[in-house]
């Protein structure tokens, strides 16, 4: 058997994808020109799928704080943060987002990712039991094949479900974690929090929540959905990225936990990778800052939000089931979504486009996330061309070819 | 398909008294399996207990767990992660949710 004979399935697949012309996991952003415009292939486009909710990738104090902490401290720290790699400003960082959340610790990571992989998996271990929902993103995935705890998945945002699994552990000994996800990438649906964090207290598990994609969108400060439900308090553990709202790239863990730095000597994602260079912690400092004074990018998140979700709802498309940072686009099968996302880049438009098995319920989607900085004009032009193309595709329903069959 | 969605009917109808409580035949939870499996059944090659789950049908890994999952609570156990991994057959499932309820 040879190496890749695994993966012959999904070769086929990626076969057929390929079909169209373009290869969507190879495209190539051949100049970025702001939050919201690229070129690509050669013309330019419109970005509409790249998790830059508050379009903070090109704001100049972000950026100036960057090229300061490079010419201060150089391009990479070389070493990881248990040996050379913890400099002041990483300390600033952690400090500085413990207060953001009001908690008493913070350690900061490489990537997101990492974060999520290394927390998860040392904080359930052998005997304990690690409980996360259906849809949870591929970190969480991960996290579980390294932990040595039971895991046990839940439906997706069902409570009810969750609580069955909890009820069934009954009196066994170990400890409980619960990960849960502040609103779900694919779809742009968020967790009822409130309601898990009070299965969770019945049961006396521990809740650790993702915040990735709603740090800076939900909440009055911007902390994310364990703010807008008012439960920060109950979350034990909450994880976030600097890759979306801030803009960068880095992951952290918060907890009021007393014990929490034992976590720096025991997670291996955190120790045995280097840390983030000067100018990611500088510009995320500083980004930090922004989301703080600038609340307003948050309104503006969410005008744009409902003029995108609601154009596409009013022309008939099947969309996630609420408004969401990310807007999800329902497609009937796999090639219709290959085929209508090359159309939208021909037409100069980018997004994600999700396929199974990166999707739950075998779902195939266009993946849309919206900025602060998108104007209206923009996004009703984006509801414009996409309503051509559904059309096009008979996703909508053609109403001129319906008029001439009457006939 | 019939199957499934009669199933689909029948627990929206009654919820969560569809939880099994009394004692569960071995058949009973092998024909429970296969009229999920039904779906993703190849050709006219009936389901079995030696089906292959994974190979036989064209049920993908995450459906499967889905399915797991509905199993689940239609048998009220739970079923490690670790332990789905390691089950490939019809049979193998069913034994596995024998010896969970047994156990609970």
């Amino acid at each position: 058997m040879g190496l890749f004979d695994r993966h012959a399935g999904l070769l086929d697949a990626y076969r057929d994808v390929r079909t169209t012309g373009y290869d969507p996991f190879q495209i190539r952003m051949e100049r970025v020109l702001s939050p919201t415009k690229a070129i690509i292939n050669g013309r330019e486009t419109l970005l509409v799928g790249t998790n830059n909710y508050f379009g903070l990738t090109f704001d100049p104090s972000c950026m100036e704080a960057a090229i300061e902490a490079i010419r201060a401290e150089g391009t990479g720290t070389t070493g990881s943060r248990i040996a050379n790699g913890s400099y002041s400003e990483h300390v600033a960082l952690e400090k500085e987002i413990a207060e953001f959340y009001g908690k008493k610790h913070c350690m900061v990571f490489t990537t997101g990712y990492q974060a999520n992989l290394g927390v998860i998996s040392t904080l359930a271990g052998q005997g304990d039991f690690l409980l996360i929902d259906a849809d949870s993103h591929a970190s969480i995935y991960d996290a579980c094949k390294m932990t040595q705890a039971e895991v046990v998945r839940f439906k997706h945002n069902d409570p009810s479900s969750l609580e069955a699994r909890l009820r069934r552990l009954g009196d066994k000994p170990g400890n409980r974690v619960v990960v849960l996800e502040g609103i779900y990438s694919m779809l742009g649906d968020s967790a009822p929090l409130r309601a898990f964090v009070d299965v969770c207290k019945k049961y006396g598990a521990y809740v650790l929540i993702d915040e990735a994609h709603s740090l800076g969108a939900l909440g009055e400060h911007g902390r994310g959905l364990c703010e807008s439900t008012g439960v920060i308090d109950d979350c034990h553990f909450i994880v976030g990225t600097f890759s979306k709202t801030l803009g960068a790239i880095g992951g952290y863990c918060v907890s009021d936990d007393p014990d929490f730095d034992i976590l720096r000597v025991t997670v291996r994602s955190y120790m045995f990778t280097a840390s983030l260079p000067p100018s990611i912690v500088a510009s995320v400092r500083q980004a930090l800052r922004v989301v703080k004074a600038r609340p307003e990018l948050r309104r503006q998140l969410w005008d744009n939000v409902a003029t995108l979700y609601d154009g596409l709802k009013a022309q008939g498309f099947t969309l996630g089931p609420e408004h969401g940072p990310v807007v999800g686009v329902h497609l009937p099968d796999r090639m219709t979504a290959i085929g209508f996302w090359r159309a939208m880049l021909d037409a100069g438009i980018y997004v994600n486009v999700a396929v199974p098995p990166a999707t739950p319920n075998g779902v195939s989607l266009l993946r849309c996330s919206l900025c602060a900085v998108h104007t209206k004009e923009q996004l009703d032009h984006m509801v414009e061309v996409m309503t051509g193309i559904g059309r096009q595709f008979g996703v909508l329903p053609d109403k001129q070819l319906r008029a001439a069959g009457a006939r | 398909m019939r199957t499934a969605h009669e199933l689909t009917v029948e627990n929206d109808g009654i919820a969560d008294t569809m939880i099994l409580t009394r004692s569960v035949s071995r058949a009973e939870v092998v024909r429970e399996i296969c009229a999920h499996l039904e779906p993703y059944q190849v050709g006219e090659k009936p389901i079995t207990g030696e089906t292959v789950i994974a190979k036989d049908l064209t049920i993908d890994s995450l459906a499967i767990m889905d399915m797991v999952m509905e199993l689940e609570d239609r048998f009220d156990v739970s079923i490690p992660m670790s332990v789905i991994a390691e089950i490939h057959t019809v049979d193998q499932l069913a034994d596995t949710i024998g010896d969970l309820r047994a156990r609970a």
